[in-house]
C-alpha cells in the first residue's frame, strides 16, 4: 500500500529525515518510536503534504502512486489520513458540517454522489460510538474549546467517517489521561480491517498496549535503525532509547 | 510555490461577475450642481413644494459645508459638478407584473443572479426594484395595502402621502447632519418608503435592490422606514453596481423610526463594484443611516454585510430615547485588493435600562484596509444603560491593515460598558488541516471565514444569509495567500 525510499525531507535547510525506506502493506499495524527529535512527526507530516516540509531526495508511493508529487488534499482523498498531534481549532466551523464537507470532498473524488444530510448524520451516530463521543460535540466548532481528550476523540471520529486506506497516528496518545487513551486506542482498532492500514507514531509504549502493532520501528536522528515485532516496543520499554543510541553509535 | 499561491494565482486572475451594462434608454440631467438643476430634479418628479423648499435648504446648507476628512480611508477630490445627479429610464412602465417589465431590466436582474420572479417564488419577498434612480417594479403592494403597510417608492410617497413623508422625513436625520446627508437631501432620485401601522406585523420581509447603471451617475437614494406603535418590519437592502473605470460616488441617506414597542430590522448586502486590483474604479459609498428607538422598549437592529465598493464610509446608528429601548449593529465588512471601508456604528443612549449590542467583523485582505469605527455614548439621564461590544478583525495576507477605533462616552455612574477586540490571521495550519481532510486551500478559506462571520450571519433572513455567504466567497477570491 506504502512504500517509502530513502527519503530525505528538511524544514527550513534543516535535513530530519535522512534517508527512510519503509514498506506497509494493507492490514498491517506499524509503530514509529524514538526518542524526541528523531524525526516521527516529520515523517508523519512529509506524508500528509504538509507545506513547511520539503522532501529532497527519495520517493513514496501509496497504491502505485507518486503520494509525494499530490497536493495535501489529493493525498486525503485518495485515503491518507493523519490524526494530528494537536489538532486545530477552527472557530465558527461547525463539526458536522465541516465532517460532512470532507467526506463528500472524497465522495466526489471517486465519482461517488454526495451523501445527502440525513444519511450523513444517521450513520455519524454510529461512528460516534465508536469513540464514545458525546452528541453536544456535534454542533460546536471544530476541536473550539475541546479538552485534549476530546480533540483526540475527535480525530478518530474524523478518521471513523472518512474511512481512509491508510492511517497516520501523530502521538495521540499524547496529552491524554488513562481512560481517554484507552477509548482512543479502542476506537483505533475498531476501525482495524484486513484493507486498510495504520501508522502510529509514539513516544512511548503504553499505547502500544492497546493498539498491538505487526512492526515495530525504531527512528533515530532520521534513520530507522531498528525493526522488530511488539516485543522490540518492550525491550525500548525495558531499556530506553539510550540502548538504542548507543548500538547505532556502535555500528557506525 | 505552495499550493495556496497557486490559487491565489489563479483566483486574483478572475473579473468581477456582475460587471455589465444595461442598455436602457435614459433621461438625463446635464452635469453639475446649482439651484435649477435642484428645482428641475424636483419638478421632474412633481413634487410638492415643501419638498422642494427642503431640498433648496438642504442645498444652501451644502454649500456651507466642507467634505469631511477624519475617516481613515484615501481617494482624490471629488469634482461635485462633474456628477449627474438624476438619471431615470426612460420608459417609465407602471407594472403589476414583471411579465410588464423591459427585457433588458429583466436580463439585467437575471445577471444580478437575483431574479424577481425568483425572489416571488422563493420567499414570498416583496420586492421594490430601484432602477438607477426611478422605481420601475412593485410588487406584492396589494397584499401589503390590505394590512394597511405601505410600501412604494419615495417618490410615490410624495404624490400619495405627502404628509406622513413629511412628518418623518428628516427627523431623524436632519438635512444639516453632515455634508454627504446634506447633499442627498438637496439632490436624492429615489429611494424606498416605507410604513407600517399600529399593531400590524408586516408578514413578509420588505426587500429593495438597488443598482447603479447609467455611467457617471451618482446614485441619492433616500429611504424612510416607519413602524407605528407595536408594529414590526424586516428590510432587506442588496446593492450590486456593473463595471466602471470612474469612481461613482453613492450617497445614501436611510432613516427608520421605531415607536413604542415597535421592532424594525434593517438588513444590508452590498456588493458594489468594488474596482479593479489596482484600484481603479469602483464606487464611493458614503452612506449615513440612522433609527431613532423613539417609543419605549422599541428596538432597532442594523445587519451588514459589506463586500463591495471602493470606499465604505457608513456608520449605521441607533438613538436609544425611549425607556428599555435596544439598539443592536451586526457587521461583516470584507476588503479586498485596494478597497477601503470605514464602518462601524453609534449607540447613543438616552433613555433609561436603554441596550445595545454591537458585534463587527472586519476581514481585510490584498492591500487592503478595513477600519471600525464606533461610538457608545451614555448620557447623564440614560440609567442601568449597557453595551457590549466586540470587534473582531481577521487579516488573510501581510500586505492589508486592519485598525479599530472605538469610543466610548459615559456620563452616567451606573453604565455597563464592556469592549472587547480581537485580530487574528488565517493560520498556515488551519489550512492545512483542512487541506489534509481533502479540503481545497480555496473552499478551506472560504469555510474559516464563514465561520469567522458566523455569529453575524444568523441574523440575516435565511435566502439572505446565502447570497452574503456566496457574495463573500467572491470577493474572497484571489485573496488566499
Amino acid at each position: 500500500m506504502l512504500e517509502i525510499r530513502n527519503l530525505h525531507a528538511s524544514v527550513e535547510e534543516k535535513e530530519i529525515l535522512k534517508g527512510i525506506s519503509l514498506k506497509v502493506n494493507a492490514g498491517e499495524v506499524h509503530a514509529i518510536m524514538g526518542p524526541n527529535g528523531s524525526g516521527k512527526s516529520t515523517l508523519a507530516n512529509v506524508l500528509a503534504g504538509r507545506p513547511e516540509y520539503r522532501v529532497t531526495v527519495g520517493e513514496a508511493k501509496f497504491e502505485g502512486k507518486d503520494l509525494l508529487a499530490m497536493l495535501p488534499e489529493v493525498r486525503a482523498r485518495e485515503g491518507v489520513f493523519l490524526a494530528f498531534q494537536y489538532p486545530v481549532e477552527l472557530p465558527g466551523v461547525n463539526n458536522t458540517t465541516f465532517l460532512r464537507t470532507a467526506l463528500n470532498e472524497a465522495r466526489k473524488y471517486k465519482n461517488q454522489p454526495e451523501i445527502s444530510a440525513g444519511a450523513f448524520l444517521s450513520m455519524l451516530k454510529k461512528k460516534m460510538q465508536v469513540v464514545e463521543m458525546p452528541d453536544t460535540l456535534l454542533s460546536r466548532a471544530v476541536n473550539e474549546g475541546f479538552s485534549g481528550g476530546e480533540k483526540k476523540r475527535n480525530e478518530i471520529l474524523q478518521m471513523a467517517v472518512l474511512e481512509p486506506k491508510l492511517a497516520i497516528l501523530d502521538e495521540t496518545d499524547s496529552g491524554l489521561d488513562i481512560d481517554a487513551l484507552r477509548i482512543v486506542a479502542n476506537g483505533v482498532n475498531k476501525l482495524r480491517a484486513k484493507d486498510n492500514a495504520i501508522i502510529v507514531v509514539t513516544h512511548y509504549q503504553r499505547l502500544l498496549n492497546y493498539i498491538v502493532p505487526d512492526f515495530v520501528h525504531v527512528l533515530y536522528n532520521g534513520r530507522i535503525v531498528k525493526s522488530g515485532d511488539k516485543e522490540l516496543a518492550l525491550e525500548l520499554e525495558d531499556k530506553g532509547y539510550d540502548w538504542v543510541k548507543d548500538e547505532t553509535v556502535t555500528a557506525q | 510555490m505552495s499550493n495556496s499561491e497557486l490559487t491565489v494565482e489563479k483566483l486574483a486572475n478572475e473579473q468581477y461577475k456582475y460587471g455589465f451594462v444595461t442598455e436602457i434608454e435614459t433621461d438625463k440631467l446635464p452635469k453639475g450642481l446649482n439651484e435649477d438643476v435642484i428645482r428641475l430634479i424636483s419638478e421632474k418628479k412633481n413634487e410638492p413644494a415643501w419638498m422642494t423648499e427642503w431640498r433648496l435648504k438642504a442645498y444652501k446648507h451644502w454649500l456651507t459645508m466642507k467634505e469631511p476628512h477624519w475617516s481613515n480611508v484615501k481617494y482624490n477630490p471629488i469634482d461635485y459638478q462633474d456628477i449627474i445627479y438624476y438619471s431615470a429610464p426612460k420608459k417609465k412602465p407602471t407594472l403589476n407584473s414583471l411579465d410588464d417589465a423591459d427585457p433588458e431590466l429583466v436580463k439585467a436582474f437575471e445577471k444580478l443572479g437575483i431574479p424577481i420572479e425568483e425572489q416571488k417564488r422563493l420567499a414570498g419577498v416583496a420586492v421594490d426594484a430601484v432602477f438607477d434612480s426611478v422605481s420601475v417594479a412593485t410588487t406584492f403592494k396589494e397584499k401589503l395595502s390590505e394590512l394597511g403597510i405601505i410600501f412604494c417608492s419615495m417618490s410615490e410617497a410624495l404624490q400619495k402621502y405627502p404628509e406622513l413623508v413629511r412628518k418623518y422625513l428628516g427627523s431623524v436625520v436632519p438635512y444639516t447632519d453632515n455634508f454627504y446627508a446634506s447633499l442627498n437631501s438637496a439632490v436624492f432620485s429615489d429611494g424606498s418608503f416605507a410604513f407600517v401601522p399600529k399593531g400590524v406585523r408586516c408578514p413578509m420581509e420588505l426587500s429593495t435592490y438597488f443598482r447603479i447603471n447609467a455611467s457617471e451617475t451618482g446614485q441619492f437614494e433616500r429611504t424612510l422606514i416607519v413602524a407605528e406603535e407595536g408594529a414590526y418590519v424586516s428590510y432587506l437592502e442588496g446593492c450590486t453596481a456593473p463595471i466602471r473605470d470612474t469612481n461613482q460616488l453613492h450617497a445614501a441617506v436611510v432613516e427608520l423610526v421605531a415607536l413604542d414597542n415597535a421592532e424594525i430590522k434593517y438588513s444590508t448586502v452590498q456588493n458594489w463594484y468594488p474596482g479593479d486590483k489596482d484600484g481603479k474604479g469602483g464606487i464611493y459609498n458614503f452612506v449615513t443611516k440612522r433609527g431613532a428607538c423613539r417609543g419605549i422598549n422599541s428596538k432597532i437592529s442594523w445587519t451588514q454585510v459589506e463586500t463591495g465598493s471602493a470606499i465604505t464610509w457608513k456608520y449605521p446608528s441607533c438613538i436609544l430615547q425611549g425607556d428599555n429601548s435596544v439598539g443592536e449593529f451586526y457587521s461583516v465588512a470584507m476588503t479586498n485588493n485596494m478597497q477601503q471601508a470605514d464602518t462601524g456604528t453609534k449607540m447613543i443612549h438616552i433613555g433609561k435600562n436603554t441596550r445595545s449590542t454591537i458585534i463587527s467583523k472586519g476581514i481585510s485582505a490584498g492591500r487592503s484596509n478595513n477600519s471600525y469605527r464606533g461610538q457608545v455614548r451614555i448620557t447623564k439621564k440614560a440609567d442601568n444603560a449597557r453595551n457590549y461590544s466586540q470587534c473582531d478583525s481577521l487579516l488573510i495576507g501581510d500586505k492589508c491593515g486592519a485598525h479599530t477605533f472605538p469610543y466610548l462616552e459615559t456620563n452616567n455612574p451606573t453604565a455597563q460598558v464592556e469592549h472587547e477586540a480581537t485580530t487574528s490571521k488565517i493560520g498556515t495550519d488551519q489550512i492545512f488541516y483542512l487541506n489534509q481532510r481533502g479540503i481545497s486551500t480555496e473552499d478551506a478559506v472560504r469555510l474559516i471565514v464563514n465561520g469567522y462571520c458566523k455569529e453575524v450571519f444568523k441574523q440575516l433572513p435565511m435566502e439572505f444569509a446565502v447570497e452574503a455567504t456566496r457574495l463573500l466567497s467572491m470577493s474572497l477570491e484571489g485573496s488566499v495567500g
